[in-house]
């Protein structure tokens, strides 16, 4: 390991006896005691505390920063109400995704959560598309993920403001003496906040959010299989610069305004290869993938049409067992012929092909605050 | 009991050696959530591949600790997976099997030695 980062958790985590692990440049905390099926089904059950401070916060300031940001990506950033949050992408110039992230209109400003892994690919996109709008990384700040249906009433303590909140909305509120930004959202398929607070309070809100009875520290573990029950995608596993926002199914992210015939269509990178796959279909789909036997199939188990012979016609980019759907779950890619659900597949896994059912996503009820 | 360095333990009950996975390596797995046993009856060389087991984490193998044949394998593993996590030395156990050459097992570790390998 080395020159591994830590975040203003890091001694929590150690107090809490959780096991850690390189991950995105910082030593982050995999499990606690409790295990990663535990941790799954108590964030489902109760309430789970995530230390997502590894993650990258950013301010863009600026006159018409949501015009300039749309020019990166394809989505409708003028028409974003303050106090709203929406899903996003960057794009590249063959429809490609650089990485997801969150957008939030606060404003005066626009705030973004990007991937831990692709900060600095971010900062440079925004630094060089971007000309005239200031662009800061906040590095003084935490990030918690409180998530599950008991968040609200955990927080509810703390945060009186943050009970009448809809899923996607951001606000701030006094917390601890600080200010903290709060959004009603989450990478989890439950009900939950991402908590925004300066550094030096993130253990002290740790510590309240985690004396609630039903909040349990929740490692990235659960995280992994928690998003992956819930459909939601990982940058560099089922997305990536190579696969298209429309072949990903997250077409959805892309509003009308911005489509085709849209006011603002296109003016992104890579809008004339996403543009027409949106009008005209894909070759390949993203899909969920249910495997018949107990198995787990995990990231990189070819996927074939026949139990004997032919070549492999699509891969899963993300696998392993659901704790809450008590079967291995997984996601991959395959031709739009074979993407309809119900469709029987067979993946290699240890050079066996196994029964695998094309499956709808998610695999699991999305349980948001609408 | 005898222990290898691959975390298993060796137990001879009733002229057969039983063999199963122990506390520290059912702890690092994590939540063991599939395990495909091998047929009885199947003649195995040390350190074959005779087990696999995914946890929640990753899957990885059982080897085969000595030369010699599988006799009886625990099929209440695969249907019930999480006993490895719950019951290593006792109802987890893997396979049960003839030894070819039980001086193979000789140079195992005992308790106190297996302990003091995991420190």
């Amino acid at each position: 390991m080395t020159d591994l980062a830590r975040t203003p958790l890091y001694d929590l985590h150690d107090e809490l006896g959780a096991k850690m692990v390189p991950f995105a440049g910082y030593e982050m905390p995999v499990q606690y005691p409790m295990g990663v099926m535990g941790e799954h089904k108590h964030c489902r059950a109760q309430a789970g505390l995530f230390d997502v401070s590894h993650m990258g916060q950013v301010i863009l300031r600026g006159a018409d920063a949501g015009l300039a940001l749309e020019r990166l990506v394809p989505v409708n950033i003028v028409g974003l109400a303050e106090g709203r949050q929406r899903y996003g992408l960057f794009t590249n110039d063959a429809g490609g995704i650089e990485d997801d992230l969150m957008i939030a209109n606060k404003g005066d400003h626009l705030f973004l959560v990007v991937n831990a892994a692709r900060k600095a690919e971010d900062l440079s996109l925004l630094r060089a598309g971007l000309p005239g709008i200031e662009i800061e990384e906040l590095t003084d700040r935490a990030l918690l993920a409180l998530q599950g249906p008991g968040a609200e009433l955990a927080l509810a303590g703390l945060v009186p403001d943050a009970v009448p909140m809809r899923f996607m909305d951001v606000i701030e509120a006094p917390l601890m003496g600080a200010t903290a930004w709060i959004s009603r959202s989450g990478y989890t398929g439950e009900d939950g906040f991402e908590i925004s607070v300066p550094a030096h309070l993130a253990e002290g809100v740790a510590r309240a959010l985690l004396a609630h009875e039903a909040v349990a520290p929740i490692g990235l573990g659960a995280r992994d299989s928690l998003r992956l029950e819930a459909g939601l995608c990982l940058y560099g596993n089922d997305i990536d610069a190579t696969t298209t926002p429309v072949e990903a199914g997250l077409g959805w992210a892309i509003q009308k305004v911005r489509r085709t015939g849209g006011d603002r269509a296109g003016g992104f990178p890579g809008a004339d290869t996403i543009l027409q796959q949106l009008d005209n279909g894909t070759l390949r789909q993203r899909v969920g993938l249910l495997p018949e036997g107990r198995a787990p199939m995990r990231g990189g188990v070819a996927l074939f049409e026949a139990e004997i012979g032919g070549e492999a016609i699509g891969h899963v980019t993300s696998g392993g067992f659901g704790p809450t759907v008590e079967a291995p779950v997984a996601m991959g890619y395959v031709p739009t012929a074979q993407a309809t659900p119900g469709t029987q597949l067979y993946g290699e896994v240890r050079g066996k092909r196994l029964p695998v059912r094309v499956a709808a996503l998610p695999f699991v009820e999305q349980n948001f605050k609408r | 009991m005898k222990y290898t360095e691959e975390h298993e333990w060796l137990r001879e009950e009733d002229g057969v050696i039983v063999v199963g996975i122990t506390e520290h390596a059912a702890e690092q797995l994590g939540d063991v959530v599939f395990v495909e046993l091998p047929e009885a009856g199947t003649s195995v060389s040390k350190d074959d591949e005779v087990v696999v087991i995914e946890s929640v984490k990753a899957a990885s193998d059982i080897l085969a600790p000595i030369d010699g044949e599988i006799t009886e394998v625990n099929e209440a593993l695969v249907d019930n997976p999480s006993l490895v996590n719950d019951d290593p030395l006792g109802e987890a156990w893997f396979f049960k099997m003839t030894a070819a050459d039980s001086s193979q097992m000789d140079e195992m570790m005992d308790e106190a030695a297996y302990k003091a390998f995991v420190g």
